[in-house]
């Protein structure tokens, strides 16, 4: 299926694209830094999961758009004003509680999100979220539980756990909110209504944080902007260093 | 000697396919049952190697003492008997 220039589709599969671009860079800075050797495959594993599905999604925008770029080209040579993804997954590792806490915003809007794209009229997307369902419940399950470890363990880590919620709230908000490019790609039954998550969203969050022994912050200002490639500055020191390579030697392969 | 908040150690079991015994394939540290089944997916399976994992507490499993392998296992040395092609079947005989 090849789109016009203008097809809102480019952008809605980039958003995607991007989420898990980003938020995979971000897991693989934690290699070899993690609390346990074991943490170290996991988050590793979820790092390489997440690159898969930006491979996926980026692709299909490239193809979309027709313009010639491919997955590579988006990845290492767009500024970060180029990029769509939602502030949340840009946010700094912090400390182990911080870089669970933000997991957890993630894989659970993203479990939902790809359980209605699942249904999407454009069969490719179809099949990716179908596909990269099923590893995302794995993330999901684990972030999830180690959200209620962390909040429901010792005083030190529930006092991280809680600041990390509070220090990441306002950034949750974004995912679920309906711009012109949602609203295009829910006419053509090619997305979903952001918003409808929201519910389902903060349902099970309330009882992870329930189980957690968790604060759900009151302050209901929520900070938006990634999506249409407004960014926080942290955003672009993670592409000076992912991008580094190939901007200094374009012809570098291996 | 242990540490004090250090996890206990598991062993690892994983079936690679359906029908096959679960074999051994090394151990980790978990918290809990969970968190070891979980390690042990992200360590020991995420080359599609299992279908099915079992995780044991180490301190669990009871194991022959190396000193005692003479009386445990020499003894079995050298008893042909013990093998069914130790016996040749007569001829005439049926269903077996």
């Amino acid at each position: 299926m090849i789109a016009t220039a203008r097809d809102p589709r480019v952008e809605y599969v980039m958003r995607l694209g991007d989420n898990a671009l980003v938020l995979a860079q971000r897991l693989c800075a934690w290699i070899a830094h993690a609390p346990v050797m074991e943490e170290d495959v996991a988050l590793a594993n979820v790092s390489l999961d997440l690159f898969g599905q930006a491979r996926l999604w980026l692709g299909y925008a490239g193809e979309l758009e027709g313009a010639g770029r491919d997955e590579d080209h988006f990845a290492f040579h767009r500024a970060a004003s180029g990029f769509r993804n939602v502030l949340l997954v840009e946010r700094p590792n912090g400390d182990f509680a911080a870089t669970t806490v933000r997991g957890y915003f993630f894989d659970l809007w993203s479990y939902l999100a790809l359980g209605e794209l699942a249904r999407s009229r454009d069969e490719r997307i179809a099949a990716i979220a179908g596909k990269t369902r099923k590893e995302t419940a794995y993330h999901l399950r684990r972030s999830e539980d180690w959200l209620i470890r962390l909040g429901d363990g010792t005083p030190e880590s529930h006092a991280r756990t809680q600041h990390a919620v509070n220090d990441l709230w306002r950034y949750t908000g974004e995912p679920f909110l309906r711009d012109e490019i949602d609203a295009a790609m829910l006419d053509a039954g090619v997305g979903f209504d952001p918003a409808t998550l929201l519910d389902p969203w903060n349902e099970r969050v309330r009882s992870a944080f329930s189980a957690a022994t968790l604060a759900i912050p009151s302050d209901p200002w929520m900070q938006r902007g990634g999506k249409s490639g407004l960014h926080t500055e942290q955003l672009s020191y993670l592409l000076a260093e992912m991008q580094a390579l190939p901007r200094s030697m374009p012809e570098a392969a291996w | 000697m242990k540490k004090k908040h250090e996890w206990p150690q598991w062993e690892v079991f994983v079936r690679s396919e359906a029908g096959l015994a679960h074999k051994h394939v090394g151990s980790l540290h978990a918290a809990d049952a969970r968190m070891a089944l979980e390690n042990a997916r992200d360590v020991y399976t995420r080359r599609n190697e299992g279908v099915s994992i079992w995780v044991v507490k180490s301190d669990d499993v009871y194991a022959t003492d190396p000193s005692e392998s003479e009386e445990f296992f020499d003894p079995s040395e050298g008893k042909s008997y013990r093998y069914p092609t130790y016996y040749h079947v007569p001829e005439g005989v049926k269903h077996l």
